[in-house]
């Protein structure tokens, strides 16, 4: 019978399915990062247990450090202790660990792909959310709670329940000035934020098929805003080019050993899901969110929705409180909302690509004078070693942009870069929750192109009229 | 984990509906390295005035006579958010063992069975009447008895509850999930030979 990619990982993980209870998972990869971490290692040594297999674990900061110069202490003594919590684990249950210096440290869901630690057919959990990135490379990836991060690494099993399969196709070839964060965010806006719940997303189409690899990164990274468990893409011929030699591939088989192994985990022909949505390409504008929630987003030839038109009694309260919180007016066209402050980074939007994009559109440009602070953040070391090689930070420089150091950033703001209230902030990153980013701090969510753009001219703008020097 | 077994206990009331994760412990407290230490900051926004100390008068379980409270009664939706267990830390860090309301938020349910807390779901009718009672009555206690699946009150009556099989054997031996996927390490050591992950 013909199997969907999802249904292949899952039957190829089982280890036992117990009469009454949830099935028992084999997890081949885990990450851990300073955050969701330490009570779980605490957890493991009041019970007296062992890490099962340290070596399939690996652990990333993050969250907490700052982007700042790192020759300096943090200055959070809360933050700094979690980051050297994190370190003081790894060394105790013989856990690699990329640490705040090492020239491998970046976000978690940058760090697993650029080092081939994630691979097509894997499972892959992290006490994180946005594990769904690792999707991209056609493994089935899912953020886990506390309790499951300790399960995991005593056990390198988890419990779960067989979830159902949608199918996201989205047909055509994306128009000029269309991103792959576009997409994900149409597709948001088209299903909703609880679409996918109950769901895992396998993502097809002509679209797909041709996005590089860090474009499905972006794509498969918010399926958690639409509610699902996860999100995944068949891997193909640009997975393995992508990922062909990347460190920590096996090394006990050769590459066309490898690459036949991982082409068997593709969907086959004919496969079916539980449920289908398609998207047509040549739909998808410009997206801009206006809202506290990513569905709350439209086109950027659109404008903030009147209360009036929305029909549900529900939606309708939730868009009026956000509309507060965003200080917006009903009726206002996106490109005269006019911004201050502008990210670009995260693991959405924090790799080379992203910043290749956005420094070609800013290439001759400088920052609008109203913009207080525009903050450009690799999603990795190695991501800003490459930028610079290729002169991007200069490009960013020149033209008035703050180059910092690797990390998670103003995506949560747990570090000292954050949002003062009333700011408004277009941003690369994919939550625009109330808070999110500081609190009071208005956030937009947008392309890498589009994010500089505004950056550029104060106030967002169509990225396909943008005159490029 | 420490098992469920029979708890009597004072009843506290949180009159809400949908309280939230963030509701129950504010993100600024999830820089802690311990699972311990979240009970003083449980309902923060709520319970102290804005300078972050002075507890708010206005907040019901504040009173002297809800001290020691091991059984929150509380409205539809509790728990709703994120998985973030930072949440049944600090219930279960400021004493509580016992939480019954109409609904709770899915994982949230889960993670109380994963911290040795019984969550309970009763009618909204039977929750309404027991918030009279417990304002009616000073130190009003209720006795929860898991093997016998039954809630005793002061006067003698008896709510009985439902609760799955599975979960009441985790909650009455005290087993945690690792201990008990651990009874399967066979069946992960074969697995493992299988895949040839030495
Ligand atoms: S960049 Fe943002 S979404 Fe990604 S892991 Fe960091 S905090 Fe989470």
């Amino acid at each position: 019978m013909a199997k969907n990619i999802y249904e292949k990982i899952w039957e190829a993980h089982v280890v036992c399915a117990p009469e009454g209870q949830d099935t028992v998972l084999y997890i081949d990869r885990h990450y851990v990062h300073e955050v969701t971490s330490p009570q779980a290692f605490e957890g493991l040594r009041l019970a007296g247990r062992n890490v099962r297999r340290p070596e399939l674990t690996f652990a990333t900061m993050d969250h907490n450090i700052p982007t700042t110069d790192r020759s300096l202490p943090i200055r959070d003594p809360l933050s700094r202790k979690q980051v050297e919590t994190l370190k003081a684990n790894c060394e105790e249950f013989g856990i690699v660990c990329f640490d705040m210096y090492d020239p491998r440290n970046g976000i978690v869901h940058v760090v697993g792909p650029e080092l081939g630690l994630t691979q097509p057919g894997m499972t892959v959990v992290c006490g994180d959310s946005h594990t769904s990135t690792h999707g991209a490379l056609g493994a089935l990836a899912h953020g886990i709670g506390t309790s499951e991060v300790e399960h995991v690494l005593a056990t390198q099993t988890l419990l779960q329940k067989k979830s159902n399969t949608m199918e996201v196709r989205v047909n055509g070839a994306l128009p000029h000035g269309i991103t792959p964060k576009d997409v994900i965010l149409a597709v948001i806006g088209k299903i909703g934020t609880a679409g996918g719940t109950g769901y895992v997303i396998e993502y097809t189409g002509d679209v797909i098929r041709s996005m590089s690899m860090e474009g499905r990164m972006t794509v498969c990274n918010m399926s958690i805003e639409a509610g699902a468990r996860a999100g995944l893409i068949s891997p193909d011929e640009i997975t393995f080019a992508y990922l062909k030699g990347r460190p920590y591939l096996p090394k006990d088989k050769s590459w066309d050993e490898l690459v036949a192994s991982w082409r068997e985990w593709a969907s086959d022909p004919g496969c079916a899901y539980d449920a289908v949505v398609a998207l047509d390409a040549s739909e998808i504008e410009p997206q801009v969110s206006w809202g506290t929630s990513p569905g709350m987003v439209t086109g950027v030839r659109g404008r903030v929705p009147y209360l009036a038109e929305i029909a549900d009694a529900n939606a309708r309260l939730a868009a009026e409180k956000a509309l507060k919180y965003m200080g917006l007016e009903e009726g206002t066209p996106i490109t005269e909302i006019r911004i201050n402050k502008m990210f670009l980074g995260s693991c959405t939007n924090g790799r080379l690509e992203d910043l290749r994009a956005a420094a070609k559109v800013i290439k001759g440009y400088k920052v609008h004078p109203s913009i207080e602070q525009a903050l450009v953040v690799p999603g990795s070391n190695q991501v800003k070693r490459q930028a610079e090689a290729e002169g991007l930070d200069v490009i960013f420089k020149e033209a008035g942009f703050e180059w910092r150091e690797a990390g998670c950033s103003m995506c949560l703001a747990m570090n000292d870069d954050r949002l003062n209230p009333g700011d408004r902030c277009a941003s690369t990153s994919n939550r625009n929750f109330e808070g999110r980013q500081g609190k009071g701090g208005r956030t937009h969510l947008v392309s890498p192109a589009m994010a500089v753009a505004a950056a550029i001219m104060g106030h967002f703008v169509d990225i396909r009229d943008w005159q490029y020097k | 984990m420490e098992p469920f077994v029979k708890l009597t206990g004072i009843v506290a009331p949180l009159e809400a509906l949908n309280v939230d994760t963030d509701q129950i412990i504010p993100k600024q407290f999830l820089k802690r390295i311990e699972r311990t230490g979240y009970g003083d900051v449980l309902f923060y926004d709520w319970r102290y005035l804005d300078d972050g100390k002075t507890p708010n008068p206005a907040f019901e379980m504040n009173a002297p006579r809800y001290k020691g409270a091991s059984i929150l009664l509380t409205k539809n939706n509790f728990g709703c958010g994120s998985s973030r267990e930072h949440a049944p830390w600090a219930l279960h860090d400021y004493g509580f063992r016992c939480l019954i309301a109409p609904s709770f938020a899915d994982i949230f349910y889960n993670n109380c069975f994963n911290n040795g807390m019984l969550p309970i779901v009763l009618s909204e009718a039977v929750i309404e009447t027991l918030f009279g009672e417990v304002r009616a009555r000073q130190g009003y206690a209720l006795t929860v008895d898991l093997p016998s699946q039954t809630i005793t009150k002061p006067d003698g009556g008896v709510i009985p509850f439902d609760i799955q099989s599975f979960l009441k054997e985790r909650l009455l031996n005290g087993w945690d999930q690792i201990g008990l996927t651990l009874r399967f390490e066979k069946d992960i050591a074969a697995y493992e030979a299988r895949r040839g992950i030495a």
